[in-house]
């Protein structure tokens, strides 16, 4: 049903044009957002390293790990007790360079600045320093991509559906206007000024410490059940404190937002000459209430989106999900650099990808693209 | 003036908005009692503070308001100081002998027993310590012989580490054996609430050597605000929350919107590539993830609240609201005012700070103040993060604390919700004014 509202009004709001000619320049913004986008998030990226780096500081912490974890290791080494001091300093001396070279510490930070970059650009983020993933790989980008699915399944899933839980609640509040249910979500509208994970804190302590009927985090039961259905049923118990968290959120706002320009839209003429044509109530809120409104609701949903990303490792933290959040925090917590600049680029591109998708669903639904009357400015 | 006046005529009509003003008004009275009370210094060095700061005070006790809600009230957390003038001290000298008779009698009104009891002494002598013989008088009259032993300068006597005492309360904790009925077999796991009187008899050896005793009582609540897993009184961080946050709030909030509307009336009156390259860096601010960045600059640089604050700022500034004011600033850049004084020769910075900045500013005031809550909820979520500020006591840190020291696995709920609660009134209160105002400045919206 979802998919219908936003494609079955295409050809009839644009009944004159030819629907190849439509096609193209959809492709040609797209593709031209598409190259404008690429160069964004490459200089994103290269903010992010250069930021990571902070002149040089992290570096610092590195040489001095090395040594201290080769000196303690030349230490202990029975075999090497028999030296004399002087070959035991040259034998601390030439591990610590093996080291360094080993970590890429050799060579100046404007050089390994952009060989940092190509490897963020192309995922090849190198071996992390503490953190594994559950398979035992080292490379951050199995890690990273390990904990990929259970972060998109955590906010895609649970943004769609509030999406359109909202959008179409605001559309069927927005014909009950003034009522009582219309100035509760009025009233409760401000709550979206506390972030999610601060409701998660609430609902942990009732439904979880207090209640005893949901758990306190993570993903699925331990052990996790064999039996698939079982699998699913876990995960949906584990998913339900943190999806009700999110909807605490932004339901209300949403509402309200979405409910104000459905109101500002529904008091066009058009709308007017439509009820005087005696079209149903239905055709009148599909084709001339919701139809003008979709753009503005997207954008709208795209901030949301984006604010949401930007607040995924402390929301992972607190329900214990074991995503990228839960992992960059803990990188943080270890100084795994590696980790720390992965788990970052994979932000980027999620936030990237994000904005490009919306700007997609963007240029499908605002006939201006389409037509090519004025480039859609997001 | 009288726009002011105007405003708070109409923002009135909003009861909303009312209740926050007032909150906000509350909050920051409290903020500024907050610091003449508890100094920066004082407030550091008692929440930095060890067992020797606190040994008066008991582990995770619960806010004393609990006990409005019980049937039954938990022991309360006391004691009673002879050096303060508590209790009966007299002394006697003769034959070269001092002797100190102590009497500290105390209410005991609960049916729970205490968590722990002690006896600090301190004496004073220049050979020989002074000997002390201590004994309990329970409100039936029983005496329990306590101890009896030397005292140094200082000496902590603990009634639960004395396993003496324990064998002689027929196998009872020592907090336990004092207050229950011992000789009746059925009431023994209540205790029995009276008046009881710690008797301590001291003899000393000098003629101005005597004793001090300090005995504490440690019940299950302190405070209003009850205690943590260090012994610290949790109300010194509710406190301290409520100055730290609203600075936050406040600054991140006011450089953040004057700092977006200036670059966009700059960017929107010189037009060309000024304007395409702040748009370009709109675009690259929006792909950068906000919150890993503030790890990465907490975890490798600093996570000192001035730092963190400049980061905040400077990642906000190309924000969302930049468009919406360029938006806006498009609009007014046309007006005949702003082309008349174009005409008669103003400069380009006086026609941006006298002729489109104010515009704006009833676009700015609801932004500015709806992002305070932001900010303030921002430096809550870093220090729960582990990248709050390494010194400060806030409300952040209390919820770090209490999570990561299983307090709502253990039941120790105060220890979480009471600053989750006061951080909800205050994100709550300025999102409530804010609102409202969006919905004076923005009479589009206010018609539906």
């Amino acid at each position: 049903m979802a998919e219908s509202t936003l494609e079955s009004p295409l050809p009839i709001a644009t009944p004159r044009k030819e629907h190849d000619s439509s096609f193209i320049r959809v492709a040609k913004y797209m593709s031209v957002r598409l190259i404008t986008m690429a160069f964004t998030v490459v200089l994103g990226l290269y903010l992010t390293i250069l930021i990571a780096n902070m002149g040089g500081y992290v570096d610092q912490i590195r040489r001095g790990d090395i040594r201290e974890f080769v000196q303690q290791q030349v230490r202990n080494d029975p075999g090497l007790k028999s030296l004399s001091a002087a070959q035991r300093s040259q034998i601390i001396e030439d591990r610590i360079a093996n080291q360094e070279k080993r970590l890429g510490l050799d060579k100046p930070f404007a050089v390994r600045s952009f060989a940092f970059l190509k490897n963020a650009v192309t995922l090849d983020l190198g071996f992390a320093e503490f953190i594994t993933a559950d398979n035992g790989s080292r490379m951050v980008k199995n890690i990273v991509l390990e904990r990929l699915p259970s972060t998109l399944m955590l906010f895609g899933a649970t943004n769609i559906i509030l999406f359109f839980a909202t959008l179409f609640a605001a559309l069927s509040l927005s014909r009950r206007y003034g009522s009582w249910l219309d100035r509760f979500i009025i009233a409760t509208s401000p709550m979206s000024a506390a972030p999610a994970w601060f409701y998660g804190i609430f609902l942990i302590v009732i439904f979880a410490a207090y209640l005893h009927v949901l758990p306190f985090g993570g993903m699925v039961d331990v052990p996790p059940p064999n039996n698939k259905v079982d699998y699913a049923l876990s995960i949906l118990k584990h998913l339900t404190l943190p999806a009700l968290a999110l909807a605490l959120n932004q339901v209300a706002f949403a509402i309200y937002n979405n409910r104000t320009f459905f109101l500002i839209y529904s008091s066009e003429d058009y709308v007017e000459m439509a009820k005087a044509k005696g079209l149903t109530s239905r055709d009148i809120e599909r084709k001339y209430i919701l139809r003008p409104t979709l753009p503005t609701n997207i954008t709208n949903f795209a901030f949301l989106l984006i604010g949401i990303w930007g607040g995924a490792p402390i929301f992972e933290g607190v329900f214990n999900w074991p995503g990228l959040g839960r992992t960059q925090l803990v990188a943080a917590g270890l100084f795994d650099t590696p980790v720390i600049l992965g788990t970052t680029v994979i932000f980027a591109y999620l936030l990237a990808i994000t904005v490009f998708l919306l700007d997609f669903v963007y240029a499908l639904v605002d006939p201006r693209v389409r037509i090519g009357s004025e480039g859609a400015k997001s | 003036m009288n726009s002011l006046r105007r405003f708070f005529k109409e923002i009135s009509q909003y009861p909303s908005a009312v209740i926050g003003m007032l909150l906000i008004l509350g909050l920051v009275i409290f903020s500024i009692y907050t610091v003449i009370t508890i100094p920066y210094e004082e407030a550091i060095s008692l929440w930095r503070g060890d067992e020797n700061v606190w040994y008066r005070t008991p582990k995770t006790a619960q806010p004393k308001w609990i006990n409005w809600f019980r049937k039954d009230d938990v022991p309360e957390t006391f004691w009673l100081n002879t050096a303060e003038g508590d209790g009966t001290k007299t002394e006697e000298f003769s034959n070269g002998t001092n002797k100190i008779f102590i009497s500290l009698p105390f209410e005991y009104n609960s049916i729970y027993f205490p968590q722990e009891m002690s006896i600090y002494f301190t004496s004073q002598f220049a050979a020989k310590e002074p000997f002390v013989d201590i004994k309990m008088i329970t409100p039936t009259g029983e005496e329990i012989r306590i101890g009896s032993f030397a005292v140094g300068r200082k000496h902590t006597y603990r009634f639960s580490q004395d396993q003496k005492l324990q064998r002689r309360l027929k196998g009872n904790s020592p907090e336990q054996g004092i207050f229950m009925n011992l000789t009746s077999e059925t009431e023994q796991l209540r205790a029995v609430p009276g008046t009881y009187e710690l008797q301590i008899e001291g003899v000393a050896f000098e003629e101005n050597s005597t004793v001090d005793v300090e005995f504490v009582v440690y019940g299950d609540v302190y405070g209003w605000a009850g205690t943590d897993h260090r012994r610290r009184d949790i109300s010194i961080a509710l406190m301290w929350g409520a100055p730290v946050a609203l600075a936050f709030g406040l600054l991140a909030a006011l450089g953040t919107t004057v700092m977006t509307m200036i670059i966009a009336a700059v960017g929107t009156w010189y037009g060309g590539w000024v304007d395409e390259i702040i748009q370009r860096i709109t675009e690259v601010n929006l792909i950068l993830p906000f919150l890993s960045i503030l790890i990465m600059i907490g975890t490798f640089y600093s996570r000192s609240l001035s730092v963190m604050l400049v980061a905040v700022v400077s990642l906000s500034i190309f924000g969302g609201a930049i468009k919406v004011f360029r938006a806006n600033f498009l609009q007014i850049k046309e007006s005949p005012y702003v082309e008349a004084a174009r005409a008669y020769g103003a400069s380009d910075r006086r026609i941006i700070l006298n002729y489109l900045v104010p515009r704006i500013i009833p676009l700015l005031l609801p932004q500015l103040v709806i992002l305070i809550p932001t900010n303030v909820f921002l430096e809550a979520s870093l220090t729960i993060i582990g990248l709050g500020d390494p010194v400060l006591p806030t409300w952040g840190k209390l919820i770090r604390e209490g999570i990561g020291n299983g307090a709502l696995l253990q039941g120790q709920f105060y220890w979480v919700l009471q600053p989750a609660v006061i951080l909800l009134i205050t994100g709550l209160s300025f999102a409530m004014v804010g609102f409202s105002m969006d919905r004076i400045f923005n009479p589009k919206l206010r018609s539906v």
